[in-house]
Order: structure tokens, then sequence, then C-alpha cells
């Protein structure tokens, strides 16, 4: 390499290859990314977000939240559990059986042949798709990510530090806009130890006027405002909400299988 | 004094040396300035875990605001244009020959941090892109682009007018440096907030930019500073010249495709490749270390001998470890599902930064200041003072992280289990603040130094008495 030619040449090889790799073919390949089906179902997902949720979005992307949720979660692999549905004609032979069997976590082979064996026994089983891994068994969603999640997203916040859970699904798992107005507001009132900081400026302390605003917050004993002052949630508090409230992954897609529990 | 240096200089080194003087000046003020915001800034997010109510009733201080801000004034206001301020002095001594157009990149620094100060200014009021390493919003960036364009140019042009032709490996990567950072901030930016694409191909741009600008551009400067300075104040030649190569291309080659974790929603195709790219990386930084070793082999380091070199040996430690971690990471799936999301990935970061980059910036610029102003740092022996408080800073923060990020991984991400470790790394970030003031109080305190000498000489010019000159016929 004794002229600067070589090195262009080393340029537009490494560095133009990455960026044919890693940005151009991800954006021709995700970049047209729709809406897909949910497994076994007509239904469209993800569901188009609320005009409140999508400015949410940027606020929480203004305050950097982010920082410290990851909106993604892992998956390490899948596992089968055999759900008996129905003892059938001759439930003694299949109880002796159920007591002698493994009936969750299993490998697809080994599923099949506890399903055999039920049915042999005049059982009627089902055989379900149960995502296993860290993330799912700490309840922080029902499978992985996937690249459909994020189709109505911008900017995606995927983030890459948990220092709060993860927030893929959080919707589902805190569908209570109540409950995300006290967390923000006081943090330590909804969740005991947290470490998160207070976003009291995305409310108002205002004196309460005539009647009491039907918006505002009741403050667990401790966290409560001042005596004659009252607090309301600003709009940017309202559509975070909104926006943490709409992030359910929790539907089972082509990528992501997973057998959804039966609707009662 | 290498070969490189003593082949007859066509222009003298005091006079090379001067001719990047105003350049430089221009550069590292702002940087300086920048590098003590920047550790503020991540003093009070560290505080934060300890108190998270601390400033917290100003929303321009919350947590994931003053987080971003403060990595973007460490990388943007000081890496970047420090590094460019190295790569000007480089690159004039490496072609023997005085720095071409000095007056443009002195105009180009002030647009420079003019984009900084509106990019961190913004990510403060709320404005931030929410992309990773990114965050500047369209004022900030196009600025940052700009002047990084308007200080390559007359750099490159300084390279063409090199005495020598051969190229020597500095070379190599400081010229890759200077093409690469356009090249991928531009694209970054025109696929994510230009003509932004759809959907979680977003997050595989952010992370490809993130790993080009702090590991591949970083190593590109980084490395390329290293082995011009080790040789030279170590008086032995670089060993060799076919390992930098070798470095080089496999760089370049396999760390461009690395960062992105298995397990992404993305096509399995993306971490795949990206895997298997870290895997490979074992290789430069074999590459590192055996040119470092063999280059300082036998060379007398002693006390007495230029306390420069401390600060390139650290720093190439640094990156041998950095690398190695990123090759363990992609290597072992235990390790990476571990250590993913969690503090890790910050020691990583701040690896690159403190133990790394700026740390083989800082001791270049105690080397190049002297001789391009002509006079002596002010605070001569702060300057030894500022290698330890970087160096333990570095250990005491990035070792902690590391290890919060480990216990914080095995615990099913409980903050709680990373607490403890985390509270120690907020004394390394300390030791760091305190030796970045001492950094940059000796820098302000040279400029002012010659800001005076300036004044005084003409102030002296203008208010001597006026030799009458008469035509006597």
């Amino acid at each position: 390499m004794k002229t600067g030619l070589p090195v262009i040449f080393a340029v537009v090889l490494g560095l133009g290859g990455s960026t044919v790799g890693f940005v151009l073919a991800p954006a021709v390949q995700l970049g047209g990314v729709k809406q897909t089906t949910v497994l076994n179902s007509t239904d469209l997902y993800p569901p188009q977000r609320i005009g409140d949720a999508t400015l949410g979005l940027q606020v929480y992307r203004a305050n950097g939240c982010a920082a410290c949720h990851t909106e993604q979660v892992r998956q390490e692999g899948v596992a089968c559990d055999v759900v008996l549905t129905s003892a059938g004609k001759n439930p003694q032979a299949v109880s002796n059986l159920l007591a002698t069997l493994t009936m969750t976590h299993l490998t697809k082979e080994a599923a099949d042949t506890v399903a055999d064996q039920l049915t042999a026994a005049g059982g009627k089983v089902e055989t379900h798709i149960v995502p296993v891994g860290v993330d799912l068994d700490r309840g922080w969603g029902v499978r992985h990510s996937v690249a459909e999640d994020y189709v109505y997203d911008y900017p995606v916040q995927l983030g890459n530090l948990r220092a709060g859970p993860d927030l893929a699904n959080i919707g589902v798992r805190s569908p209570d806009s109540n409950w995300h107005l006290l967390h923000l507001y006081a943090p330590a009132s909804a969740v005991s130890n947290s470490k998160m900081p207070s976003f009291k400026y995305l409310f108002n302390l205002q004196k309460v006027g005539a009647s009491p605003s039907p918006d505002a917050l009741s403050l667990p004993s401790g966290f409560a405002a001042p005596a004659g002052y009252e607090v309301v949630p600003t709009t940017e508090a309202r559509q975070l909400v909104a926006y943490l409230l709409s992030l359910r992954a929790n539907q089972p897609v082509y990528d992501a299988p997973f057998t959804p529990p039966a609707k009662p | 004094m290498t070969a490189n240096e003593t082949i007859h200089p066509t222009a003298p080194a005091t006079e090379i040396d001067a001719s990047c003087k105003l350049p430089l000046l221009a550069l590292l003020v702002g940087a300086s300035i920048w590098l003590v915001i920047g550790s503020v800034l991540a003093m009070i997010a560290a505080i934060k875990f300890h108190a998270p109510d601390f400033l917290g009733a100003c929303p321009l201080l919350t947590y994931g605001r003053v987080a971003a801000a403060a990595n973007d004034a460490l990388v943007y206001g000081f890496c970047l244009p420090a590094s460019l301020a190295v790569i000007i002095w480089v690159f004039a001594r490496l072609s023997q020959t005085v720095y071409a157009l000095p007056l443009v990149p002195v105009v180009a620094a002030h647009i420079w941090h003019l984009g900084v100060f509106v990019g961190i200014a913004s990510i403060l009021l709320g404005n931030s892109t929410g992309f990773a390493w990114l965050e500047f919003p369209r004022g900030g960036s196009i600025l940052i682009l700009v002047a990084f364009v308007l200080i390559a140019i007359p750099t490159a042009a300084t390279f063409g007018f090199r005495r020598d032709r051969t190229l020597y490996p500095s070379h190599w990567f400081l010229l890759a440096a200077l093409l690469w950072f356009p090249w991928s901030y531009a694209s970054a930016n025109i696929f994510l907030v230009s003509m932004p694409v759809r959907g979680v191909a977003q997050g595989v741009i952010d992370l490809w930019f993130g790993n080009n600008l702090l590991f591949v551009w970083f190593s590109l400067v980084g490395l390329g500073v290293a082995f011009y300075f080790l040789p030279k104040l170590t008086g032995r030649p670089l060993y060799s010249y076919f390992y930098a190569q070798y470095v080089f291309w496999t760089l370049v080659l396999f760390g461009t495709w690395c960062g992105i974790p298995a397990g992404s929603p993305f096509p399995a195709w993306i971490p795949t490749l990206s895997n298997f790219a870290g895997y490979l990386l074992i290789v430069p930084v074999l590459g590192v270390l055996i040119i470092t070793v063999k280059t300082l082999a036998g060379a007398p380091v002693t006390s007495s001998s230029d306390p420069t070199v401390a600060y390139f040996i650290a720093g190439l430690i640094a990156f041998i470890i950095s690398g190695i971690t990123l090759h363990l990471v992609a290597h072992n799936d235990q390790l990476a599902r571990i250590t993913e999301f969690t503090w890790f990935g910050q020691a990583q970061t701040q690896l690159q930064i403190f133990g790394f980059l700026a740390m083989i910036l800082f001791g270049a610029l105690y080397y190049i200041l002297p001789r391009v102003l002509g006079f002596d740092f002010i605070f001569p022996k702060v300057t030894r003072a500022h290698f330890w408080f970087n160096l333990l800073g570095s250990v005491a923060l990035v070792i902690p992280l590391a290890i919060a990020g480990y216990e914080q991984g095995s615990h099913a991400y409980n903050l709680d289990a990373a607490l403890p470790a985390l509270r120690v790394s907020s004394m390394g970030l300390l030791l760091i603040l305190i030796g970045n003031l001492l950094f940059a109080g000796n820098v302000l305190a040279m400029f002012l130094s010659w800001k005076i000498t300036l004044v005084k000489s003409i102030f002296s010019a203008v208010t001597s008495p006026l030799k009458a000159v008469e035509v006597k016929s």
C-alpha cells in the first residue's frame, strides 16, 4: 500500500460493503414491512395507533425514555406443552398415565410421544407452542419481538439498556392509565424502591378551584399534594400514557408463533 | 525521530508546526470546554442512580436527556474535533510540508462547535431525533457534517502535497477515518432523519452507525495516531509494516459489520452476519497486540523518558481489551445473553471513549501543543497527574460498570443487583472529571497566554513611536 489508491479501495470495499449490507439491504427488505395477520385468524397486527398514542411516542423520544427502557423481547426458543382437554371414556387410565408423564416444556418429539400415549389411553389432547426465555419468565412479553411490532414507530425506540423493565407489552401488563399517571408522577408510590426519576414536570400542581378537577390524581398518603392543591396531568402526560398503553406485543405472528391462551 | 521524519524535511518542523497553530487552537479550545461539559453532564446522569430526583424538577435535566447529551458532548464535542486536530498535525508532519489552507479549518472549527452547541441544546430541550449517537436534529447534524468536510479537504490536500510519496501506516488509518465519518454519518442521517425508512430497519441502521462510530472510527483514529507516536517516542521502528496492513484490512473488513446483537427483532441473517464478523474481530485485535508488544520490546521505557508514551500504551491496552470483549460476546452465547441490555454495554462504550481514544488523544496533544505554540504548558506537572486521573478513573469506571452489567444480567435485569457496583463506577467518573478539568485548564491557560502575547505584540506595534521618515532634498 504505497499509494492512496489501495486505501480508497479498502474503504469502498469494507465500509461501502457494510453500508450496502446493513443500511441499503435492511432498508429494502424491511422498509416495506406492513401489517401482518395474526396466526389462525384474519385480524391484522399491529393495529393502527390512535392519535394520542402517536404523539405520545414523541414525548417518549423527547424525554429519552429509551435510555433506560428497551422495547424488544428476547426468546431462547420454543417448547411444547401438552394439554389434556378431555379425559375421554377411560379417565382412570388417563389419570394413571398423567402421574407418570411430564407435560410441559417438552421438545416437539417428546410432546408427540406424550400426546400419542394419552390419545391411545382415550384422552383428548392439544399441543401448545410455548416460547421460553428469561424475558418471558420475567413476564416481559409472551413472545420475542418481530419486525412487524414497529411498523408504526418513528423513531423506533429499541433501546439498549434495561435500567428499568422492557416495555414491549407494557400495555398488556399494566392496562390501567391511572396507574401509569401515578407512576410517572411519583414512581415510588406505584413501585416500591423504584429508581425511576419522577416526571413531575409533566403534571400541573394547581390550586383546587370551586370544584376539584375530575382529572386530578388521587395520590396515596406520603405523596399527596399540599392541602388546597391538586395534581393534574398535562396533555403530554396523557399522550405518553396513551403511547405506553398502545405497546401490546401479544399476538402470535408467522415469525413468532405460539398458542394463545384460550378465550373464555 | 523515525525514518519518516528524518528524510530531509522540505519544510522545517517548526514551520510545519506553526502552520497548524490556528486550526488546532480553534478545534481544541472548544473541544476542551465540551470535554468538561460532557463529563459534568455524565456525572449528573450518574448521580441520578443514587438519588433519582436529583435536579429532577427541571425537564432539561431529566435522566434520558442528560445521558444522551453527555455522550454526544464527549463524542461530538471532544473526541471528533480533538481527533481532527491531531490528524491535521500528523498529516502535515508526515507530508513534511506546511498545512494547506489553515484558515479553512479555523472557520470549520467554529461551525463544528456551533453545530455541537445546537445539537446539545436541542437534546436538552427535548428535540433529539431519538436515535442513539445520532441525536442531533437536522440543524446540528448538517453543521457538523459541513465542518467535517471542510476540515477533511485541506487535510487531504496536505496529504496530496506530501514530499515522500510512500505511505506510512498512519496514513491509511487516518485517511480512511477522514472518508468514513462523512460517509457513515450522512448515510445514517439520510435514512433515519431526512428520508426515514419505515419500521425496524431504523434500528439496524442506528446500531450499524453506533458501531461504526464508536468502534471502527475510534479505532481508525486511535490506532493511526498510536502507530505514528509509538515509534517516534520510543525510538524504535513500527513492528511491522505488514502487521499494520493486516490490522487495517481486517479492521475495515470485519469491524464494520459488528454491533448487531443476536436475537434482535431483525431478519436472522443480519445478527448472524454481525456475530460472525465479531468472531473474526480477534484477528485485528491480535495484530494490534503483536504490534504493541514487538514495537515496545527493548525500548527503554523509564520514568525519565517522554511521559506521553504511557498514554499510548494505556490506550492500546484499552483497545485490545475492548476488541477481545467484542469478540467474546460474539463468540459466547451465554455471555452475550447475560450482558445484553445491561451496563456491560455502557462499560464497553466508556472504555472506547475514555480508556482508548481520549487516552491516545491526550497523549498526542500533550506532545503536539507545546511544539505548535512554541512554549511549554503553563502547568507542565499537571500533564502527568492527568494521566493517572484518567487511567485510574477509566479502570474504576469501566470495571465496576462491567461487573454491574454482569450482576444485572445474572439476576434477570434486577437493578438492585447492579447498584453497588454502579455506585463504585461513579467514583471512577469523578476521577475522570478531575483529570478532564486539569486538561481543559492547561489547554485554556495556554490559549490565554498565547492570546495575551498576541495582543501585547499588536499593542506594542500600534503604540510604538513611529520613526519619522522624511524625504530631504
